[in-house]
Protein backbone atom coordinates (compact mmCIF):
# COMPACT_ATOMS: atom_id res chain seq x y z
CA UNK A 1 0.00 0.00 0.00
CA UNK A 2 2.25 2.62 -0.86
CA UNK A 3 1.61 6.35 -0.74
CA UNK A 4 2.65 9.30 -3.15
CA UNK A 5 3.39 12.40 -1.54
CA UNK A 6 3.22 15.75 -2.92
CA UNK A 7 5.19 18.88 -1.65
CA UNK A 8 5.07 22.07 -3.03
CA UNK A 9 6.80 24.51 -0.92
CA UNK A 10 10.47 25.17 -0.59
CA UNK A 11 11.98 23.29 2.45
CA UNK A 12 14.04 26.84 2.98
CA UNK A 13 10.70 28.43 4.01
CA UNK A 14 8.43 25.70 5.41
CA UNK A 15 8.68 22.41 7.49
CA UNK A 16 6.45 20.87 5.15
CA UNK A 17 9.07 18.52 3.15
CA UNK A 18 10.25 17.69 6.73
CA UNK A 19 7.12 16.65 7.93
CA UNK A 20 6.66 14.55 4.70
CA UNK A 21 9.29 12.92 5.20
CA UNK A 22 8.53 12.26 8.81
CA UNK A 23 5.49 10.48 7.77
CA UNK A 24 6.38 8.75 4.52
CA UNK A 25 7.03 5.02 4.71
CA UNK A 26 9.48 2.29 3.11
CA UNK A 27 7.90 2.07 -0.60
CA UNK A 28 6.25 5.48 -0.72
CA UNK A 29 7.11 8.22 -3.51
CA UNK A 30 7.48 11.83 -2.79
CA UNK A 31 7.44 14.21 -5.80
CA UNK A 32 8.47 17.77 -5.50
CA UNK A 33 6.66 20.49 -7.47
CA UNK A 34 6.75 24.38 -7.43
CA UNK A 35 9.26 25.73 -4.96
CA UNK A 36 9.54 22.32 -3.27
CA UNK A 37 11.90 21.25 -6.12
CA UNK A 38 14.47 23.33 -4.57
CA UNK A 39 15.14 20.40 -2.00
CA UNK A 40 16.52 18.41 -5.24
CA UNK A 41 19.22 21.00 -5.74
CA UNK A 42 22.54 18.97 -4.96
CA UNK A 43 24.78 20.92 -2.38
CA UNK A 44 21.64 22.12 -0.32
CA UNK A 45 20.69 21.27 3.37
CA UNK A 46 17.32 19.76 2.06
CA UNK A 47 19.45 17.70 -0.35
CA UNK A 48 20.96 15.63 2.75
CA UNK A 49 17.13 14.88 4.10
CA UNK A 50 16.38 13.36 0.80
CA UNK A 51 19.25 11.17 1.15
CA UNK A 52 18.90 10.27 4.55
CA UNK A 53 15.28 8.86 4.04
CA UNK A 54 15.69 5.47 3.05
CA UNK A 55 13.27 3.35 1.42
CA UNK A 56 11.58 6.58 0.22
CA UNK A 57 11.80 7.18 -3.38
CA UNK A 58 11.70 10.99 -5.08
CA UNK A 59 10.86 12.64 -8.15
CA UNK A 60 10.97 16.20 -9.18
CA UNK A 61 8.95 17.83 -12.07
CA UNK A 62 10.58 18.44 -15.27
CA UNK A 63 8.56 22.26 -15.64
CA UNK A 64 9.19 23.42 -12.69
CA UNK A 65 12.48 22.64 -12.45
CA UNK A 66 13.48 24.19 -15.84
CA UNK A 67 11.03 27.44 -14.42
CA UNK A 68 13.52 27.92 -12.08
CA UNK A 69 16.82 27.24 -14.22
CA UNK A 70 17.78 24.29 -12.29
CA UNK A 71 19.52 21.84 -14.69
CA UNK A 72 18.91 18.10 -14.41
CA UNK A 73 22.94 18.46 -13.69
CA UNK A 74 22.31 20.04 -10.26
CA UNK A 75 19.52 17.53 -9.14
CA UNK A 76 20.42 14.73 -6.10
CA UNK A 77 21.63 11.27 -7.45
CA UNK A 78 18.24 9.34 -7.12
CA UNK A 79 16.29 12.13 -7.77
CA UNK A 80 13.92 11.20 -10.72
CA UNK A 81 12.98 14.21 -12.96
CA UNK A 82 9.56 13.55 -14.42
CA UNK A 83 7.31 15.43 -16.84
CA UNK A 84 3.44 15.90 -16.56
CA UNK A 85 2.76 12.39 -18.04
CA UNK A 86 5.12 11.26 -15.10
CA UNK A 87 2.95 13.30 -12.88
CA UNK A 88 0.13 11.06 -13.94
CA UNK A 89 1.97 7.60 -14.06
CA UNK A 90 3.10 8.22 -10.22
CA UNK A 91 -0.75 8.95 -9.14
CA UNK A 92 -1.41 5.68 -10.67
CA UNK A 93 0.98 3.34 -9.50
CA UNK A 94 0.38 4.39 -5.69
CA UNK A 95 -2.72 3.30 -4.12
CA UNK A 96 -3.30 6.92 -2.77
CA UNK A 97 -1.43 10.56 -2.59
CA UNK A 98 -1.43 12.74 0.23
CA UNK A 99 -0.89 17.01 -0.92
CA UNK A 100 1.47 18.48 2.38
CA UNK A 101 -0.14 21.99 1.86
CA UNK B 1 -15.44 -2.91 6.44
CA UNK B 2 -18.57 -3.16 4.92
CA UNK B 3 -18.77 -2.57 0.72
CA UNK B 4 -19.04 1.08 -0.19
CA UNK B 5 -18.02 2.30 3.23
CA UNK B 6 -14.36 3.74 2.53
CA UNK B 7 -12.06 5.68 5.28
CA UNK B 8 -11.63 9.21 4.73
CA UNK B 9 -8.88 10.81 6.75
CA UNK B 10 -8.60 14.92 7.43
CA UNK B 11 -5.22 15.64 8.73
CA UNK B 12 -5.29 19.20 9.94
CA UNK B 13 -1.76 21.04 9.75
CA UNK B 14 -2.34 24.33 10.00
CA UNK B 15 -2.71 26.86 12.84
CA UNK B 16 -6.29 28.19 13.13
CA UNK B 17 -6.67 31.89 12.36
CA UNK B 18 -3.83 32.74 10.21
CA UNK B 19 -5.70 31.11 7.39
CA UNK B 20 -8.79 29.82 6.52
CA UNK B 21 -7.75 26.15 6.02
CA UNK B 22 -8.89 25.01 9.53
CA UNK B 23 -12.73 26.60 9.09
CA UNK B 24 -12.76 25.08 5.92
CA UNK B 25 -11.31 21.80 7.06
CA UNK B 26 -14.42 21.36 9.58
CA UNK B 27 -17.02 22.28 6.72
CA UNK B 28 -15.75 19.61 4.52
CA UNK B 29 -15.68 17.00 7.37
CA UNK B 30 -19.28 18.32 8.66
CA UNK B 31 -21.01 17.49 5.18
CA UNK B 32 -18.45 14.40 4.82
CA UNK B 33 -20.18 13.01 8.01
CA UNK B 34 -23.20 13.09 6.47
CA UNK B 35 -22.65 10.82 3.13
CA UNK B 36 -22.01 8.03 6.40
CA UNK B 37 -18.13 6.98 5.09
CA UNK B 38 -15.79 6.28 7.96
CA UNK B 39 -14.01 9.37 8.92
CA UNK B 40 -10.87 10.02 10.80
CA UNK B 41 -9.63 13.29 12.07
CA UNK B 42 -5.36 13.77 12.10
CA UNK B 43 -3.79 16.76 14.04
CA UNK B 44 -0.17 17.23 13.59
CA UNK B 45 2.21 20.18 13.05
CA UNK B 46 0.77 23.61 14.11
CA UNK B 47 -2.66 21.71 13.16
CA UNK B 48 -2.89 21.25 16.94
CA UNK B 49 -3.05 24.94 17.72
CA UNK B 50 -6.53 23.81 16.68
CA UNK B 51 -7.56 21.80 19.46
CA UNK B 52 -6.32 24.63 21.89
CA UNK B 53 -9.23 25.42 24.49
CA UNK B 54 -10.18 28.75 25.35
CA UNK B 55 -10.54 30.55 22.03
CA UNK B 56 -12.07 34.60 21.95
CA UNK B 57 -11.82 35.59 18.55
CA UNK B 58 -14.16 38.77 19.65
CA UNK B 59 -11.43 41.07 18.79
CA UNK B 60 -10.43 39.34 15.93
CA UNK B 61 -14.50 40.20 14.47
CA UNK B 62 -14.37 36.99 13.29
CA UNK B 63 -16.63 33.66 13.90
CA UNK B 64 -15.43 31.47 16.82
CA UNK B 65 -15.95 27.87 15.23
CA UNK B 66 -14.37 25.87 18.26
CA UNK B 67 -17.07 25.00 19.58
CA UNK B 68 -18.17 23.36 16.04
CA UNK B 69 -15.11 20.70 17.10
CA UNK B 70 -17.32 19.79 20.40
CA UNK B 71 -19.56 19.26 17.90
CA UNK B 72 -18.26 16.62 15.98
CA UNK B 73 -19.07 13.91 18.12
CA UNK B 74 -22.94 14.38 17.02
CA UNK B 75 -22.08 13.75 13.53
CA UNK B 76 -20.48 9.94 14.82
CA UNK B 77 -16.99 10.91 14.34
CA UNK B 78 -15.02 9.36 17.34
CA UNK B 79 -11.51 9.87 15.81
CA UNK B 80 -9.58 12.52 16.49
CA UNK B 81 -5.81 11.44 16.60
CA UNK B 82 -3.26 14.28 17.63
CA UNK B 83 0.19 13.31 17.20
CA UNK B 84 2.54 13.50 20.46
CA UNK B 85 5.62 15.01 19.31
CA UNK B 86 3.75 17.70 17.74
CA UNK B 87 2.30 18.74 21.02
CA UNK B 88 5.48 18.10 22.68
CA UNK B 89 7.58 20.39 19.99
CA UNK B 90 5.30 23.06 20.86
CA UNK B 91 5.03 23.11 24.53
CA UNK B 92 1.46 21.63 24.97
CA UNK B 93 -0.01 18.47 27.07
CA UNK B 94 -3.91 16.56 26.31
CA UNK B 95 -4.60 18.97 29.15
CA UNK B 96 -4.50 21.79 26.65
CA UNK B 97 -6.71 20.04 24.80
CA UNK B 98 -10.46 20.64 24.35
CA UNK B 99 -12.91 17.95 25.70
CA UNK B 100 -14.09 15.84 22.49
CA UNK B 101 -16.60 13.35 23.23
CA UNK B 102 -19.05 10.73 21.89
CA UNK B 103 -21.86 8.03 22.64
CA UNK B 104 -20.37 4.71 22.22
CA UNK B 105 -23.30 2.78 20.51
CA UNK B 106 -21.55 -0.75 21.16
CA UNK B 107 -21.33 0.45 25.28
CA UNK B 108 -24.52 1.29 26.06
CA UNK B 109 -23.86 5.06 24.72
CA UNK B 110 -21.06 5.58 27.40
CA UNK B 111 -19.70 9.15 26.57
CA UNK B 112 -16.23 8.57 25.14
CA UNK B 113 -12.86 10.54 24.53
CA UNK B 114 -12.79 10.92 20.72
CA UNK B 115 -9.31 11.92 21.60
CA UNK B 116 -6.40 9.42 20.92
CA UNK B 117 -2.83 11.00 21.07
CA UNK B 118 -0.69 8.94 19.38
CA UNK B 119 3.23 9.19 18.21
CA UNK B 120 4.93 10.46 14.93
CA UNK B 121 5.40 6.34 13.95
CA UNK B 122 1.49 5.73 14.58
CA UNK B 123 0.34 8.88 12.57
CA UNK B 124 2.61 7.30 9.73
CA UNK B 125 0.73 3.78 10.54
CA UNK B 126 -2.89 5.77 10.50
CA UNK B 127 -2.52 7.51 7.22
CA UNK B 128 -1.55 4.10 5.74
CA UNK B 129 -4.31 2.42 6.58
CA UNK B 130 -6.88 5.25 5.12
CA UNK B 131 -8.54 4.88 1.53
CA UNK B 132 -8.62 8.58 0.68
CA UNK B 133 -6.46 11.75 2.52
CA UNK B 134 -8.13 15.19 2.06
CA UNK B 135 -5.32 17.59 3.83
CA UNK B 136 -5.78 21.51 4.78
Amino acid sequence: MAMLHIVNKSPYETGTLESCLNHAREGDTVLLIEDAVYAAMKGGRAANALSAAKGVKFAALSADLKARGIGEDRIVEGTAVVDYGGFVDLVVANDKTQSWL
Amino acid sequence: MSEGVKKFLYVNRKAPHGTIYALEALEVVLIGAAFEQDVSLAFLDDGVFQLVKGWDTSELGSKNFQPTYTALGDYDISKVFVERESLEERGLTEADLLELTYEDEDDDWAEKSSIRVVSREEMAEIMAENDVILSF
